[in-house]
Parts: C-alpha cells; structure tokens; sequence
C-alpha cells in the first residue's frame, strides 16, 4: 500500500518542485476553506511570475494577500478581488495584470479542466464585456460564449479530513472550489486538519477520491473570520 | 410615499412561493428573508455552496467553515446541503433555482442589466452577479429608480458595462414595480401615494402605462 501512501511531513516536501513562473490554483472562498500552511510555504519560498487563479485575493496580511505583498503574482484570475488595498495599487501600477471571470464561470473551467473536456459553452457572460474576443454561438435559440477550461501545475487544496490514500472530506462551507481544484492540478498537494488510516474514512462519504491527490500535509489553521456577524442578543432564546 | 428598503422587500416577499429555492444578493435582496411569510418555507441558495441558509450565529454557535456569498457567517437550516461552487452554479445556470433577486446600478428596456462595474472606479469583480442572471428564468431587480440627482436608472439602454444581456423581466424600486417585454417597461403597481406622473418623471426609459396602476398592497 505504499505505492498510495500520499502523506508528507514538511511543507518543503509538499511543496517539492514549485518554481516560478508556475499556474497555481488556490481553494477557497474568501478566508474560509483556504490552505493556510500551503499559501505561507509559497510565500517563504518567495516564488514570483505565479499566475495565481483563486476565487478571490485574501486580504491584507493574509491568505494570498501575503503574496501580493512580496510581488509574486503576475497574472491573477480569480472572480471578486477587492478585499485588500494592496490589490488595488499593484492593479493600478499594472504591476499585476487581473483576468476576471463570472464565479460559475472559473468554477465550471477549473471542473471541465480536471475533466479533460477543453472548453464549454455557458449563457454566463453573453453580451458583456467579458465575452469579448471570444467565440460565441446561438444553440435552440441562446447565445452562448465559448469558455476555455483551466489547469494548473500545482493545485493547492485544504480539506478537512483526509486518509493515507489521499481521499478527502470537505467541512460545511469550506469545501468551495477545493474539489475542483485537486482534480485541475498537475500536482494536488492537500492540507488537512486531521489525516486517518485508510479505512477509517466511510467509502460512502469521500467528496474526492484519492486518484487525484499526489500529497497530503496536517496543518494548524487559524480559520479568520471576515464578516463576523452574530445574532443580535436580544434574539437569543 | 416612496418605499423604505424594508417595503421593498416586503413587496418582493409576495412574489415568494410555498417551497421556493431562492437566491438573495447583497443590499435590499438580503432583508427580503426577514419577510417570507411564516406560513411558508423557503430554502435560500448561497452560491458559495449552501442550500439552506440560515440566521447569523451566537457567539456560541459560529464557525469559520459556515459563510454566506457576502463572506457572513451563518447557519444552515434543518434539510440543508453543502457543495461544491461547481454544484452551485449548476443550479444557478441550470435553471434549478425558482427565484433570484439581486440589486443594480441600471436595467434598461431590453431587459439589459448592469450591476457590478462602474468605470473609473476600482473594479472588484462581478463574483456570481453574471452567472445568476444569465441562469435564472425568473428574476426580480431591486433598485433606487433614480439616484440623488434625480437621474433615471431605468433606461432605454444601460450605460454601464452589463451584468448580463436581455435576461430581467422584473423590477421593483422605491416607486414602482414594472414588467420588462416587448422592448418597454409596463407599469404594474406604484408605491401607495406615489402617482404615475412622479414615476414617469423619473423613469427615462420606454413607459407603458395600461389604464388604472393599483396601489402596492402591503
């Protein structure tokens, strides 16, 4: 079963062959769900000309927001970027060039890529500017926009549990892009809060089978909250 | 009188079925949850992968792994289901969900909507917005019919860059609630004590006014 055995011990080994100039798909919605441990080892190798494709760009400080602050994004795409005042200035500077996508649009490219189908049709995006220079075409009376898929060189995915063989739970809202982006990546290196025997995991309930994980780290996650909002206490029962 | 935000989505409430899936965006659409009627369940969609969205948490209660599209947390309803963005949008673009209802800068008479960008300033990215209203057969906008100045937001055709072409069929602002076909706008009710004369001042685009407009009901 060693040939399966998909755990490593040290980000630098989960991380083995990242270079510059790499596509790297990030999971994640806002904050939530996001591979702390795995965007920090990026940081600290200090990776630059990364096309970074992420639903969104951190904050300031944190997430992909500490690559923006080193400069390591060239290219992001990615469908609502504007949490941080550093994305603003390096968008400004044109330091970064930003390819925004429709959020069912990049999640839909990243599933199709990972599916080895090279590109879709899709309403979304009909008549504005994002269909620009692209091909469209009227199918049963629609108009619809030809949508490349996306792959990438490493996906970086953080699920909630994961066993030895490197199939993986997802937890309540925190699964967001990460299933589509471990079957995108060339190499999908997976942080986790717990990793179990093989076995331990209910066959019944694996959200994505190992065939597309070629590693799997145990990290420590902060888990910050963006809009923390709570029931006013007059509310509670 | 025109309406307060809270009218509005007590108007839009009504247009709320026994057993609705429903989409609600950020602004006036989130406060429509607080009007479904007691005696009907409604699941809401968040597009980040929630089917049964919830109020906010207790201090007790929260969780990091539990947010709504506007990166609230919240909770998730007895019947809820997680999934995927991939599975979301399926819904979304698969016509699976039976309400959307979202806000915009402009809607035009071609049933043209613009909502996330506005030049100039800092584009943050359309997120869902696109998605949702190339998907949905059955929308509603909700609006301010003019801004401060007085300027129509309801046009012949929208100067902003779209959020999506030909795809709203209804409207609902401060003032009025109008059905978008044939290439106009057709006013179907008027916020109580507004007249038509107020709405049509207000409203550059294409008006059709049948007969006598009631009153919304509330």
């Amino acid at each position: 079963m060693s040939g399966f055995n998909k755990v490593v011990t040290s980000y630098e080994e989960a991380l083995a062959g990242f270079t510059d100039n790499m596509t790297v798909m990030v999971g994640g919605f806002g904050l939530c769900g996001i591979p702390e441990g795995l965007i920090e080892q990026v940081n600290k190798l200090g990776s630059t000309g990364l096309t970074a494709i992420s639903n969104n760009a951190g904050v300031d400080g944190f997430g992909l927001g500490k690559w923006l602050e080193k400069r390591q994004i060239s290219t992001m795409i990615g469908s609502y970027v504007g949490e941080n005042e550093l994305f603003e200035k390096l968008l400004l500077s044109g330091e970064m060039e930003v390819i925004l996508t429709p959020q069912g649009t990049l999640a839909e490219k990243i599933r199709a890529g990972g599916a080895g189908i090279p590109a879709f049709f899709t309403a979304t995006g009909y008549g504005t500017q994002v269909a620009d220079g692209k091909e469209t075409r009227e199918i049963d009376g629609r108009n619809y926009v030809l949508e490349p898929s996306l792959t990438a060189d490493f996906a970086l995915v953080k699920a909630w549990k994961a066993d030895t063989m490197g199939n993986l739970i997802f937890r309540k809202t925190a699964m967001n892009f990460n299933p589509m982006m471990a079957t995108a990546g060339k190499i999908t290196v997976v942080e986790v809060e717990e990793i179990v025997e093989a076995g331990e995991l209910d066959p019944n309930y694996i959200h994505t089978p190992g065939i597309y994980v070629q590693r799997v780290i145990k990290g420590e996650f902060e888990k910050r909250i963006e809009q923390r909002t709570i029931k006013p206490s007059s509310e509670k029962a | 009188m025109a309406l307060t935000r809270d009218q509005i989505a007590m108007r839009v409430a009504q247009e709320i079925q026994d057993g609705y899936y429903v989409n609600l965006g950020i602004g006036i659409p989130t406060l429509v949850a607080n009007y479904v009627p007691k005696d009907m369940d409604v699941m809401l969609q968040s597009e980040n992968g929630l089917l049964g969205m919830g109020e906010f948490p207790t201090e007790e209660t929260i969780d990091p792994d539990l947010i709504n599209a506007g990166k609230q947390t919240v909770t998730a309803v007895t019947g809820a289901a997680y999934f995927s963005s991939a599975e979301s949008f399926a819904m979304i673009r698969g016509g699976h969900v039976d309400l959307t209802v979202l806000g915009a800068f402009e809607v035009d008479q071609e049933g043209s909507i613009a909502s996330w960008m506005i030049p100039g300033k800092l584009v943050k990215g359309m997120g869902g917005a696109m998605d949702l209203v190339a998907g949905a057969e059955n929308i509603i906008v909700t609006m301010t019919h003019a801004n401060k100045h007085g300027v129509s937001k309801i046009l012949k055709k929208c100067s902003l860059p779209l959020t999506g072409a030909n795809c709203i069929k209804r409207v609902i602002t401060e003032l009025a609630f109008m059905e978008i076909k044939d290439g106009a706008f057709h006013l179907l009710e008027r916020a109580p004590g507004v007249s038509v004369e107020e709405i049509q001042a207000l409203t550059e685009a294409d008006l059709v006014i049948n007969g006598d407009i009631p009153e919304m009901k509330f």
